[in-house]
Formats: C-alpha cells, structure tokens, sequence
C-alpha cells in the first residue's frame, strides 16, 4: 500500500476519471456472468434482438427503451423470454419479459433508469433454446438513482 | 390504489396482433437512494406484472430496480376471441392491483 499523499490522491483521482470516461471495450465480468447465467450456460450469439434506444440519454431517471426480436412468434417457433441487464447500476438485472406465442410480436418497451454512461445488453431465449443478444452503449448526462442525496 | 392507464383496442378482427400499454402510478423507490436522513430508504418496488386474456397467460414481465417510477410496460397479443383482459401488478409491501379491459373480436 502506498502513503496516501495529495500527490497520490490527485493521480488516483485522474486515473478514475479517465476510467469512467473512456468507453468500456469488452462487456464487464459481472456482466457477462448475468448473461450466462440466465442462458445457463449455453451459447449466446450476437443477432435477432435489436435494442431501440436513444444513443445520448439526458435524463437518466426514465429512459424509454423497446426491444424487438425477429420472430415469427408461432406455436413451433418463438421468443420465450427477453432479459435485460445494464452494466453499472446498482443490479445488474433490469427486467425479463416473458412472451408466448399469443403475444402474436416479440415487441416490448418500457421506461427504465440509468445511473450512468453504460452498455446495455438484451438476450431473448427462443423456443427452440437458442440465445440471442444484442449489446448498445448509452451515453447519460444527468444519472438516475442518486437524486434525493 | 394506484392510479392506471390502460390504451387497448376496445374491438379487433379475428387475428389481428394488437399493442396493449399500460401505465401504473407507482414510486419504485429503488431502495439505493438515501433519504434526508443519509440512510437508505427501503425498497418499494413493483415486481411482476402479468396480463391474462379469458385465462390464459399471455403476458408476465418480472421488474427490478432499474425500472422507472409509475412503470409503462407496451406489449401485444394476437385477438382471438370476444373477453377480457385482465392485467395485475405485484410488488413489495403487499402491494397488488388489477385492473380489466373488455374486448370485442369480430
């Protein structure tokens, strides 16, 4: 452990902002572990979901967000579950939708909070037990979830 | 009771894939955030919704956190027969409402 000196702090401090600022290039650990988690384990391809969401949030408390997956959502061949998980909010997990072949169209949308610039991840699990994702990056510039401090 | 919007087709053809959108007035206070004291204030979500068409399962949603306050949760189904739909939120603290909405098919 080094001494906590000003100058260290002032380098700390640099170094954790050029941290948050620079965009994450691989999906974090934690994340990657909740997709596996939720695909137990099998394989999760990049493809058929397509996250719709606005590129520069303003406003992190209410974000509207709609996932599609390409699905002709018949009784042989449909999306059973859409999970949605974020990289740096507090949890991980955001919300999973579970959809039947009465949904009739593998379209949902919601509002949902971010706590800061982060990567965003839907994985749709198909009937046939294929896992597919998609994966954006959201840039916030006022966070969620800390107002009231 | 929570306040609810409900914006669903009141009558459809046989078949036709309609979007449902509801809206439930709730603070989804995340149980992160710290009140005027410094201390957290305890979680109060809503966790699971579902939708029910004459019975059957045709929709569920499971909510955490990260979901804005007064949830908005968009969604369709395919009309198949003359009923009712019948949607119910749950969460912390005993929290539960539900609400219906009569379609006609034709």
């Amino acid at each position: 452990m080094t001494m906590l000196t000003r100058r260290n702090l002032v380098f700390a401090g640099a170094a954790a902002c050029t941290v948050s600022l620079r965009p994450a290039l691989a999906q974090s650990d934690e994340l990657q572990a909740v997709v596996r988690a939720f695909a137990a384990n099998a394989p999760v391809r990049e493809g058929k979901v397509q996250i719709e969401i606005a590129p520069l949030v303003e406003n992190g408390n209410a974000v509207p967000i709609a996932i599609r997956v390409e699905s002709p959502m018949s009784a042989a061949d449909h999306v059973k579950a859409i999970a949605l998980f974020n990289e740096r909010n507090p949890q991980r997990e955001v919300a999973v939708f579970h959809l039947t072949p009465r949904s009739g169209r593998a379209v949902v949308s919601t509002r949902i909070r971010l706590a800061t610039s982060q990567k965003l991840v839907a994985v749709a699990r198909m009937s046939d037990g294929s896992h597919w994702s998609n994966t954006v990056d959201v840039i916030v510039t006022l966070a969620g979830c800390i107002e009231g401090s | 009771m929570a306040r609810t919007l409900i914006n669903a087709p009141a009558s459809a053809r046989r078949g036709d894939i309609i979007e449902i959108r509801t809206l439930i007035a709730h603070p989804m206070e995340t149980g992160f955030r710290p009140g005027p004291d410094g201390k957290l204030l305890p979680r109060d979500i809503i966790r699971s919704f579902s939708c029910r068409y004459d019975n059957e399962l045709v929709f569920s949603m499971e909510l955490h956190s990260a979901i804005a306050a007064n949830p908005y949760i968009t969604f369709h189904t395919v009309a198949t027969a003359s009923g009712t739909l019948h949607f119910s939120w749950e969460g912390d603290n005993g929290f539960a409402q539900s609400e219906i909405h009569n379609i006609v098919v034709t």
